[in-house]
Formats: structure tokens, sequence, C-alpha cells
């Protein structure tokens, strides 16, 4: 670049020294300015959206949740830190932790052990790898409100003509109402189904990926030094190994978990006992509550639950330390 | 295959911001590309409204709508026929800048209060004593009528005669008559009751508190439902909710009469509107109680539900929506007659209108209108719809959870008399 602009005085060009020096100037600055430019070129859109459509908004959201803001966005009665405690005393959003906290416990686990059983079936294939990897991967190209209305309206219909009563037809067990009973909770059935089948590929790319990295040396070494293949080497060198990723998968499936919205939209009604944080959020703030004080206090609480369970396991599983 | 050959540890990576920034691209393109009905501005110095209804079921309606909207000179009218979830639509469109200038809905008091609607006693004036007294009650805030009501929707039960011949019983009278009607009538794969997906926690909320004989708010705004009465209908409602003889899980809601017509239920809550559809099913086979009182002060119960139009303040020209509103729903009578009349069944909230509705005025339909005026209960405006969500998670806590009532009704309480200081 700087080749360029020493060189660059055209000819013919007025030989007065104000302009060429201002010309000079211009092009000397140009290699830093125009890397300066470049960096805003390729950062600024980023940075702007950022900006616009997240610290405004939580700014904003702050803003709002210091206000009785019924029925508007710019609200003018200032309340303090009064929707803050009305929010965090017992009531449906308190209720609504409990049932997100016992929805990650089961889904969590479950997806995090299924997903790393199904990448070591699918790294030990020999056969038709790639379409057992894209069959199982699949599913996370489906739409959350799509699998909800099949798993509800054909799967899990509570009517003795859907998939699941029919089968149980057979063996001669009455219809069940999945998701429209507490006792027995079936609804959770349905709930943690459709989310493993949405998202059990997705994860189990991730472990395979990090599968592929471990160097097969390392079994090598272990089978001679008289390692048994399977679980001994399981233990020892795939776990170990996994130690990344795992971490990764974790916390990956607890933000998931913590917006779990689609599916219980759009399965169950507006229900107490099956209404996580941002469903409850939903209905009070954007639904017809239109309460959007309440709401941005509760959207605040749940960020800042989210920050410190990300900095708790980042505390406790060292996420991120291990590549470095 | 080594490590080297395989860029897998940044594919995971990689993939998920691609897939998450075109999952955020795909919902940004369709918050943008919504229809807001607003078209290109106005067409030919005309003014152009926009006008939301939420999306019927009966076959017809929306073809209807169109050509009211379109029989319409002084503006141009773009209707939206919104599915789904309407008041949640509605109640984000109504605090941006897209949402509509003239909508349906009903009556609600912070609507009002906040200002996002406005007074419609001019163009109502005229025609005042032709609307009945309760609906325009039901539409009133501090002495101004701000909704014109286009249709009234009385809801009851329906019940099959022939099953209930079948099963050797009577249609239901008393709420526990109702618990044996059920038991008796669930057999065969055909189960005794429907009230919606959540056990008629959610439709049957009000009704079940005015059958016990209580109120819900009284008349200057206090709570009013936390009476013994409320408990003891709680209970009731639990013992029908637990005899295992509610249809639950049906592919479709209570609003629609598909479980009753296609026999999954030999009872279903639903509203007149689905009866021309009933009778299509089932022709005579059919017929309609109020929900049974409960306890010694108990009462038989209608819901009037029904939907009323009203203008945004935020309207672009709020003078030509009122003077739009005031062409349909005042003065072209032909028109409301068809939308009340010609499709599903609803009853003409005109005293005029209604004495012609010769629909209405014969067999199980005319049944209806008598429940409608003698047993009927209306909206109450004060009543918001936060207070409608509190009283639904009491009623499907105490009666699907099986909570202890008492506690239930206390705790409702405390959170509606929350909401009502936010109104006062």
């Amino acid at each position: 670049m700087t080749t360029i602009t020493t060189g660059g005085a055209r000819p013919g060009a007025t030989a007065s020294p104000g302009p060429a020096a201002k010309a000079k100037a211009r092009r000397d600055g140009h290699g830093m300015r125009g890397s300066t430019r470049t960096f805003w070129l390729f950062a600024g859109p980023f940075l702007a959206g950022l900006l616009l459509f997240v610290y405004v908004p939580v700014g904003w959201s702050f803003y709002l949740s210091l206000f009785q803001a019924q029925n508007t966005v710019t609200p003018t009665k200032f309340v303090g830190l009064d929707n803050y405690a009305d929010i965090l005393t017992e009531g449906p959003f308190t209720d609504s932790l409990w049932t997100f906290t016992l929805f990650a416990l089961i889904v969590v686990p479950l997806t995090f052990v299924l997903a790393l059983a199904l990448a070591l079936l699918v790294h030990r294939i020999r056969v038709a790898r790639a379409f057992f990897r894209s069959v199982f991967f699949i599913p996370t190209a489906c739409s959350y409100v799509v699998a909800s209305m099949v798993w509800k309206l054909s799967i899990f219909n509570g009517v003795r003509f859907g998939l699941a009563n029919t089968v149980l037809g057979w063996f001669g067990i009455e219809p069940v109402a999945w998701i429209g009973t507490v006792s027995p909770p079936w609804y959770w059935l349905v709930l943690v189904t459709v989310r493993l089948w949405l998202q059990l590929g997705f994860y189990m790319i991730l472990f395979l990926a990090a599968l592929q990295q471990i160097p097969k040396e390392l079994y090598e070494a272990a089978w001679t030094d008289g390692a048994r293949p399977g679980r001994q080497t399981f233990r020892h060198i795939t776990l170990p190994q996994l130690r990344t990723t795992s971490v990764a998968v974790i916390l990956l499936l607890l933000i998931a978990a913590y917006q779990a919205f689609d599916e219980f939209y759009n399965l169950l009604p507006n229900t107490p006992y099956a209404r996580p944080p941002l469903v409850y959020l939903y209905y009070t703030a954007l639904g017809q509550g239109q309460d959007f004080g309440h709401g941005s206090a509760g959207a605040l609480v749940l960020s800042a639950l989210i920050t410190m369970v990300t900095l708790l396991q980042g505390r406790i599983f060292g996420f991120g330390k291990a590549d470095s | 295959m080594s490590p080297e050959q395989n860029p897998s540890r940044s594919f995971g990576r990689r993939s998920f911001l691609r897939a998450s920034g075109t999952v955020a691209a795909a919902g940004f393109l369709a918050a943008c590309g919504g229809n807001t009905g607003r078209g290109g501005g106005s067409a030919g110095g005309k003014a152009a409204i926009s006008q939301w209804y939420h999306q019927y079921g009966e076959a017809g309606t929306q073809q209807a709508a169109l050509r009211y909207a379109k029989a319409y000179t002084k503006a141009d009218v773009s209707v939206q026929w919104i599915p789904g979830d309407y008041a949640s639509k509605l109640s984000s469109g109504l605090v941006s800048s897209n949402g509509p200038d003239v909508f349906e809905f009903h009556p609600d008091v912070q609507m009002a209060k906040s200002g996002q609607i406005v007074p419609l006693d001019d163009i109502i004036a005229d025609v005042k004593s032709d609307f009945t007294e309760k609906d325009l009650a039901a539409n009133s805030v501090d002495g101004k009528v701000y909704g014109i009501r286009m249709i009234d929707d009385p809801q009851f039960l329906y019940y099959r005669k022939s099953l209930l011949e079948k099963a050797g019983v009577q249609p239901p009278t008393t709420f526990d008559e109702l618990i044996d009607v059920s038991r008796k009538l669930d057999k065969g794969g055909v189960k005794g009751l429907y009230l919606g997906l959540k056990g008629g926690s959610d439709i049957l909320a009000s009704p079940l508190i005015w059958a016990t004989g209580s109120e819900l708010l009284t008349a200057d705004h206090k709570v009013a439902f936390d009476t013994p009465a409320t408990v003891e209908g709680l209970k009731k409602m639990r013992e029908l909710y637990t005899s295992k003889t509610l249809l639950l899980g049906a592919p479709t809601d209570w609003w629609d009469p598909s479980a009753f017509t296609q026999g999954l239920t030999a009872m279903q809550w639903c509203g007149l509107w689905a009866m021309p559809g009933i009778q299509k099913a089932l022709g005579d086979d059919f017929g309609i109680v109020p929900l049974p009182g409960i306890g010694s002060a108990g009462r038989p119960v209608v819901y009037n539900g029904g939907w009323s139009t009203y203008v945004s303040a935020k309207a672009k020209d709020v003078d030509a929506a009122k003077a739009f509103v005031k062409w349909l729903w005042i003065e072209q009578t032909k028109f409301q007659e068809d939308w009340c009349t010609s499709y599903g069944f609803h009853i003409p909230p005109r005293k005029s209108l209604a004495a012609k509705a010769t629909k209405l005025q014969s067999g199980t339909a005319a049944e209806a209108v008598k429940l409608f005026e003698t047993k009927g209960h209306y909206d109450d405006p004060y009543w918001t719809q936060a207070m409608m969500t509190i009283s639904q998670d009491m009623v499907n806590n105490a009666v699907v959870s099986g909570k202890n009532p008492e506690s239930e009704v206390a705790k409702a309480r405390t959170r509606v008399e929350a909401e009502l200081k936010k109104i006062a």
C-alpha cells in the first residue's frame, strides 16, 4: 500500500506545493486509516447491530423494570424496585423457575448421555457413515413449532386415535391424555421426547467432532500397555479427552433449557404447572398482560441467573481453560 | 483419521454460529416482512384503515369481512385475519406503531385507562337505546362507551340426546347431577364431558364462580370472589375432574365443536356460534343446558361472551376510523345481520335486529337466546386479562393439580388486589 502512495503524485498535476503536500499527507495516512476503516467496515455493522438490538433493549428493559409500565413502553410512574420485589415473592414467576429447574434436571443429563452414546456408536460404525451422521442430525433442522405440532396432534394426541394411544390400544390399555393430565405427569414425557429428538443430533455432532480429535496414538499406547479396549479405555482416555467438549455441551444444554419456550408454548395450554420462565414472561409482558414493568424485571432476573450459572460452571469445570 | 485432516473441532462452533445467525436473520426478516395491512399509503387521497379480526372458525366469515371492507367507499380498508393467539398479537400490535386502526376485542378497562382506545360515544349516540343496557355497561369505563358490540355469544353445555337416553339419564340440573351424568355417559370410547384442553380451568373459571352464587368483583371494583362458596365450587370441580370422565387432549379446544360432533364426547361446553355446524352434523340429536349451580346459593350460568369493535388511539386517522366503525357497525344493518346469522349463530346486540333474526326464533337456538337473556353473565371490563389469568391459575391449581382450594383462593385474592391497585 505504501509503495503505491509514495509514487502516487499524478503526472501533470499542478506543481504548487499546497495541494500536492495535502495529497501526500492524505495518502501517507491512508495505510493506517485504511486498516482502521477496514476494521470499522467489518466490525461496524455488527457493533451497530449489537448496540441497537442487544444493548439498547437491555438498557430499556432495565428502565422499564423500574416503572409501572402497563400497556405502554414509555411509562411515567416510577416504582423503584417494587417490580423486582413482586416478581421474586412466591408466585407464578418463582414457580416457573422450579418448572425450569425440573426440566433442566431431566433434559440436560439425558441429552448429554444419549448424545455421547450416539456419537460413540456413529464414530465406530464402518459402513454408511455419512448416512448415519446425517440421519441423526437432520431433526436439528426441524422447527420446534413444527415438531411440537406433530407431537401434539399426531403422536401424543389424547384421543383414542392418536399414534401413542393406538399402540397402547393394541395391548388393551386405555387411552392416555398425554398433555392434559398432571397425575401422572405424562406431559413431561411429551416435552422431553420432543426436545431430545430435536437436539440430540446437534450435540452428537459436537461429541463426534471431539472423538475424532483424540489422537489414535493414545489408544495404541494404552493397548500396548495392556489396557483392554472398551470400558477401561473409555474411562481413562476417551472421557478425559472429551472434557472441553463436555463442559461446553453442558453449558449449551443448560442455556438451551433456560430458553425453553417453543415446545412449552405450542404443546401445552397456558397452565401454571408447566410454565417455564420465558413462557410466563411472554404472557406477562408481550401477551395479554402487557405488563412491561414486571416483564422486564423478570427478564433481567433471568439474565442474571443465566450469567451466574454460567460463571459458576466456568469456576467449577474451568470452561475455556483447557484450550489455553 | 488424524486430527490434522479433521476440521471437526471448529465445525461444531462454526456451524452453530452459522445456524444461529441464519435463525436470527430469518426471525428478523419475518418481523420486517409482516404485513401490517397498511398498503403503500393512501391511494387516491383516501384514508387507509387497517382492521383486525380474530380467526372465526365458521366457513365464509373471512370472505364476509372482506366484502364489508370493500363495500366502504370513503377509505381503503384492509382486513387482517389473525389466527392463533389473537389477544397477544393484538396487545403487541397496540403498543407498537404497526397495530390496527380498528379492531375487535373484549371490554378491557386497561386499554381505556392507558389511552389505547378512544371513546365512541359520539358515533353510538343516535342508536344507544337500541343496544341492551348490559351490553353498553360491559363496554363502558367511567361513563364513556369505548366499544360497539358486534355479536353476543352465549356459551353453555351441549349434550347428545340419544346418548343420554341410552344411558337412562336426564340432562343435568345440579352440579352433582352433572358429575353423575358424566360418569354414566363415559363408556365405549366416548368420554362424558369435554371442557377444553385445560379441563375447563380456563373457560369455566368465571362461570364456575358465578355458578356458586359469588361474583368476581363488587360493583365498586373490589374483590368479591373469595367466598366459601367459591372454595366449594373448586372442590366440586375437582370432583368432576378426578372422575376421569372428562375428555382431555382432544385435537381442538372447547370453542370448536369437532370433539362433540365426531362422537369423542357426549357433552361439551361450547358456544351458540357452533350450533349451525352441530345441527348439520347431528340433526336434532342434541340439546343445551346452562352450567348447573353449585351449593345452596348456586345458580345456573350461561356465559355471555361476544366481540366488540374498538378504535385505536394510535390510528393514523382516528376520525376516519371512527367513521368506518359507524358505517359498518351502526348504519349497515344488513351486514350486521349477515355477520350474526349467516355463518355461525350469534345474537345481534341491536334489539331491532335481534327481533328480526328469524333463525334464532325457533328450536334450540331460541332456547339459547332465552338462556342468554335469563341466565347470562357478561364480562366486567374491570376484570382484566391479568385477572383472568390469575383466576384461571387458581382453578387450574385447585382442580387439575389438586392443591388446597382455600389457599389458592387466598393467593388469587392477593394477586387480584395488586392488579386492581394498578388500575385504580
